[in-house]
């Protein structure tokens, strides 16, 4: 398989142009304008047969994405921040309609004051949407993960559109190298466009009528559904890339030495390699700790993770979110999702950092998990909420 | 190319048929009345009928199927022969 070096940007432009996706409907914002620009390069250029559709707007964009998508058309948008939350209104859209479309997101602090460094508000904004949620560590992730999302997106079982958050700068203008396949071998995996429904203009077809409560309650409990199915689904498409392409990541989660772990720290995205550093020095160490990095949050992995935490001692969940007035945002799951299965739940707490793009090391990993597990030991337990800040 | 492959699930389209919402021609308190002989065969009136009512040849001019005609008056106001005029129900 050739190796290239490639910033995150134009690994998730490379990933697009292999799934051999038809339009792309984009509005520039940074961080994530390198993506656009690449695909514009390689239609440009002939090396992708797909139409790039340029819009006034983030609405417009997606709005342009799901009108190619319903009519036949493998479908590809990216955005950031604010972009994103211009755009929600058709985040919903797509999704209620049951329309396959893939879209990356490079997370951006949220103004103001104006901040264009990572921060997840922008992604945790989508929780609610009936988008599927991916969020990748690495460029060889945001490639793999990319194609696999147009594999999970049009899905019979699933037909959900699916959104890849990577980190503005440490992935996306930060060069790495990754992995492809032939691109044939990925043809024959990927396989055509597949979707529920056909708009175009071959017979008279209504999207988004007036629907009574009852109906409209259905739509989305079959939507729920979807997501129920989803969950199957990553973790097949998850083991047949491997299978095909030698990388597997585990389905919804990623455990980083989780077997015969006392302790555990949840996280997600790009700082997750920083806490894999920590964990290996405190394994060193001999401190019993374990990583579970969410790869998807949306289906929420809620089985795997009560099987990983049973028995757990204590819970550390580092969120680069702050839904303001209550606590982080996978704090939240986390801990909601344990009740489905449990009452018995283990001390659990919630470390919201980086916010604005404060950069977060191994190091304060280090110390801060090393502190709560040395004063659990104690019996003394730190509180559930710190925001931890250093300058 | 794409597959399609029906889902389980419901999703929010319909396949729209005449008459679905009834003979909506008896909302109708005023009718349009043309007058061929004016008629230019512009096709305005086809184009902005809202309920898709009215039908013109080009040779005989417009014809309007009052089941379905709520009585808007819209082709009235586009006609530019004024070949069409709102005539009070009996």
């Amino acid at each position: 398989m050739p190796k290239v070096v490639l910033t995150g940007n134009y690994t998730v432009a490379l990933a697009a142009k292999m799934a051999r996706v038809e339009i792309v409907a984009a509005y520039p914002i940074t961080p994530q304008t390198g993506i656009v620009e690449k695909l514009a390069e390689y239609i440009d250029k002939g090396e992708l047969d797909a139409i790039m559709i340029r819009v006034e707007s983030e609405h417009s964009a997606l709005a342009a994405a799901f009108g190619a998508a319903v009519a036949g058309a493998r479908a590809f948008t990216a955005t950031s921040s604010h972009g994103l939350l211009y755009m929600h209104e058709w985040v919903h859209w797509v999704s209620r309609a049951r329309i396959p479309v893939v879209m990356a997101i490079v997370t951006r602090t949220i103004g103001t004051p104006w901040n264009i460094w990572s921060s997840y508000e922008d992604f945790f904004g989508q929780r609610d949407t009936g988008w599927i949620l991916g969020f990748a560590m690495d460029n060889q992730e945001v490639f793999d993960m990319t194609v696999q999302a147009f594999k999970i997106s049009e899905d019979p079982r699933v037909y959900l559109p699916v959104l890849i958050g990577l980190d503005a700068f440490t992935l996306s203008h930060t060069t790495m190298p990754v992995d492809t396949p032939e691109q044939e071998e990925l043809d024959k995996w990927l396989g055509p466009r597949r979707q529920g429904y056909v708009i175009d203009g071959s017979e008279p077809l209504a999207l988004g009528n007036l629907a009574w409560p009852e109906d409209s309650e259905e739509f989305f409990m079959d939507l729920q559904r979807g997501m129920e199915e989803a969950k199957k689904v990553i973790r097949e498409v998850d083991e047949s890339y491997g299978k095909a392409f030698g990388r597997r990541y585990g389905g919804l989660i990623h455990r980083y030495h989780c077997e015969n772990a006392k302790y555990h720290v949840i996280s997600m995205g790009a700082w997750s390699g920083d806490l894999m550093e920590a964990i290996d020095i405190l394994r060193e160490e001999g401190y019993p700790v374990g990583l579970i990095r969410m790869r998807f949050i949306r289906p929420f992995p809620d089985k795997e993770m009560y099987e990983i935490l049973n028995g757990s001692k204590g819970v550390i969940v580092f969120d680069r979110a702050i839904s303001f007035g209550s606590l982080g945002p996978l704090y939240l799951d986390v801990a909601a999702n344990l009740t489905k299965y449990t009452r018995k739940l283990p001390y659990m707490r919630n470390i919201v950092a980086g916010i604005g793009g404060v950069n977060v090391t191994h190091k304060d990993f280090y110390e801060l998990v090393k502190a709560t597990i040395d004063d659990l030991e104690k019996g003394v337990e730190p509180p559930v909420f710190t925001w931890h800040h250093r300058r | 190319m794409v597959e399609i492959i029906h889902i389980q699930y419901k999703v929010p389209i319909a396949k729209p048929k005449v008459g679905v919402a009834g003979k909506t021609g008896s909302w109708r308190w005023i009718k349009p009345v043309v007058d061929n002989s004016k008629c230019v065969k512009c096709f305005q009136c086809e184009i902005y009928c809202p309920d898709n009512t009215i039908m013109v040849d080009p040779k005989k001019g417009a014809t309007i199927d009052y089941e379905y005609c709520k009585g808007c008056g819209i082709c009235a106001e586009v006609c530019p022969v004024k070949a069409i005029t709102m005539v009070k129900e009996a």
